[in-house]
């Protein structure tokens, strides 16, 4: 009844209109999709700072409270700054930042692979008066990426706020990351000692009392039943802040 | 030709009527025909995203029903299913698309279940057993009711779930406004959990059979 | 190596594919009337899952995502063609499945006899499509992480039917209430089973 001649061509056919309307869509839903994340992005940044915001004045906000982006190099040179819309240097814009394949490069740049010298974002946020850093986070939590943003007092550090996120950690026990109980832990705790050596923040397993006296403001709580994910935490704020430790050390010097 | 047919069967003929109702009892897609359980318990912790699956599940069914039984006489039969698998697939790509454009929260609660629409056996189930056969009328009626069927059991499983399990319903603080938790009431953690989504189906399948007696397995 | 023994162990028993995530629920319940079937089924599945989600791993990093292209040259290193990733996912599937379709019939006529309709229902059976979707929305890295990624989801979906299978044919000669009989006990029980496999999330890796 069908040659192979008619099923060759109806699947051509079929093909090429599944094809033709499958890309429109996917053109003309972009924008929408790209402005959801950047959204979601935007929001984000601005909740480690303990600013709220809602889908519809996020841009707005973003633009009042954060004033400068910084992208820093391993060393903690600044590479470009971007403030009012405007670049005063260089031209990489800090939101822009692929914070994951900057990461990458750090890693292949350190196993002698790679050339590319990765550059990390960082923003100033100015809220009430006062300047808060904001540092992006990503690291590898139990099922996927996990990532944040910490915020930093003036004195460099001091954390102001965080925020969590995740994939696919466990919920109920992984997934508590991305609860407000499990972040207000770290305001407050510093990521400096009084040397200012570096120690990050630490998640503690069986909780921040189980550290000496003296260490306790470097750590909090983990969350029982979710080791993996709270040590995922742990590396995460340890990683990604020490790139950050050349450059705050120079401001703190200044 | 099919103005005869037109006016021998009106549009919602109790044949076609029943197109649509048979599936949401006697033919319940999920708990008499066993099909689509699986992308369809895991999306019930809470109410929002057992809704919006429904509806994403309504719309590829009743469009791939009717598609493919437009195409019926043209599709090669040799090459049907991965027609079908095509058609199904581009449906919920776009259903995913629209989600993620329009519904961002929702479409990260959903994450890999939407795709999963694909493989939801009553809409290969529905194209390869009715669809290919009958008209588009009947064929999106049939759809519909499909779809139906296995939106109600979501929606009561998902209810159940929010309720004892967060003591919410839709994000509304229920058992808190009544102020159960002042009377030492507590939200069991566990119906959250997926197990219980499985228990709670057993229940309703309970139920259901034990009003209508024909559907008992022997 | 101790990190894909990890995921090997925590996708069988912490995630399990019919019991965490209730893919693969339809042939689960309609082939788990016996032990020998759901054997047959179960081979299967890991089988399908081991090639399927490594293929759709490669299919993923060097065509599908964002920057995938960028072999090609400069010009393609923006393409994303990351929404086209459902239907590529199933129409491997559907080829593997195809594929394994005709190995079994010529080399194992006994079980393709035994398995009859059900290989072509893995091509729809979202444990499969499941698995590539999984593995790509938890990144994994490298090819090594989503086979092993791949065949201990298939161990655990065959875990699960040969449990649920082994269980039914006891049940048959329990006094079950009437209207439980079949599909509702059969629902409690994996509910029950997936209760006992949760405990498996206590263990530490």
């Amino acid at each position: 009844m069908f040659s192979n001649r008619y099923i060759f061509i109806y699947s051509s056919v079929m093909v090429i209109i599944v094809a033709a309307i499958l890309s429109s869509a996917a053109m003309f839903l972009k924008p929408y999709q790209e402005r959801n994340i950047r959204t979601e992005k935007i929001m984000d940044i601005l909740k480690s700072v303990n600013i709220e915001t809602t889908k519809k004045n996020a841009e707005e906000l973003y633009a009042r409270y954060i004033v400068e982006e910084y992208a820093l190099s391993l060393d903690g040179e600044i590479v470009s700054i971007f403030r009012d819309n405007n670049f005063e240097k260089g031209n990489i814009r800090a939101f822009d930042i692929n914070l994951k394949a900057e990461l990458g490069k750090e890693d292949q740049l350190k196993a002698g692979k790679g050339t590319d010298e990765p550059c990390f974002p960082f923003y100033v946020c100015n809220k009430d008066g006062k300047n808060y850093y904001i540092i992006p986070l990503r690291g590898k939590g139990l099922w996927g990426p996990v990532w944040g943003n910490i915020a930093l007092e003036e004195d460099f550090k001091t954390v102001y706020g965080v925020t969590f996120g995740h994939k696919g950690e466990t919920p109920g026990l992984g997934a508590e990351i991305a609860n407000t109980d499990f972040q207000e832990q770290f305001f407050g705790k510093t990521i400096f000692n009084d040397n200012f050596d570096f120690t990050s923040v630490k998640v503690v397993k069986g909780g921040a009392a189980m550290l000496p006296p003296a260490e306790q403001i470097h750590g909090v709580d983990a969350i029982s039943g979710g080791t993996i994910t709270s040590n995922a935490v742990s590396d995460m704020l340890f990683d990604c802040l020490k790139n950050y430790v050349p450059y705050i050390e120079d401001q703190v010097k200044k | 030709m099919s103005e005869e047919v037109i006016q021998k069967e009106p549009l919602f003929s109790p044949k076609n009527k029943r197109l649509i109702f048979n599936p949401l009892s006697k033919e319940n897609p999920i708990t008499v025909q066993v099909l689509g359980i699986c992308s369809a318990l895991a999306v019930t912790a809470k109410l929002e995203p057992a809704v919006v699956m429904s509806i994403s599940v309504l719309a590829v069914l009743a469009i791939a029903n009717v598609l493919i039984s437009l195409l019926r006489n043209t599709i090669p039969p040799r090459i049907r299913i991965i027609v079908q698998l095509v058609v199904i697939a581009s449906l919920v790509i776009l259903v995913d698309q629209v989600l993620k454009a329009f519904a961002y929260d929702v479409s990260k609660q959903l994450s890999v279940f939407v795709g999963l629409i694909i493989t939801n056996c009553i809409i290969m189930g529905r194209l390869e057993a009715f669809a290919m056969g009958n008209k588009p009328w009947p064929a999106f009626l049939d759809g519909i009711g499909n779809a139906l069927g296995y939106a109600w059991i979501l929606i009561v499983v998902a209810f159940f779930r929010e309720l004892l399990g967060s003591g919410t319903i839709w994000g509304y603080p229920i058992m808190e406004t009544l102020g159960l938790y002042k009377l030492g009431y507590e939200n069991n953690g566990f119906m959250i959990l997926p197990p219980m989504a499985l228990i709670v189906v057993g229940i309703i399948i309970w139920i259901q059979r034990a009003r209508d007696k024909e559907l008992i397995e022997d | 190596m101790q990190e894909l023994f990890n995921i090997f162990v925590k996708s069988i028993f912490i995630d399990n594919m019919v019991f965490a995530y209730f893919l693969g629920m339809c042939s689960y319940l309609a082939v788990s009337k016996t032990v020998k079937t759901s054997f047959g089924l179960g081979i299967a599945v890991i089988f399908v899952l081991g090639i399927t989600v490594p293929v759709d791993f490669l299919i993923n990093r060097y065509l599908l995502s964002q920057g995938a292209l960028s072999w090609l040259g400069e010009g393609f290193a923006e393409v994303d063609l990351s929404f086209l990733s459902f239907i590529m996912f199933i129409a491997v599937i559907a080829s593997m499945v195809q594929l394994v379709e005709m190995v079994v019939e010529k080399f194992a006529p006994a079980l393709y006899n035994s398995l009859g309709i059900f290989l072509p229902l893995i091509a729809v059976n979202c444990a499969i499509l499941g698995g590539s979707l999984f593995m790509q929305e938890r990144e994994y890295e490298s090819i090594a992480e989503a086979t092993s990624f791949g065949l201990g989801s298939g161990v655990g979906f065959f875990l699960a039917i040969i449990g649920i299978a082994a269980i039914r044919e006891k049940i048959k000669y329990s006094n079950v209430p009437a209207p439980l009989r079949g599909l509702g006990i059969t629902f409690i029980i994996t509910g029950l089973m997936g209760i006992a496999f949760m405990s498996f999330m206590g263990i530490k890796l």
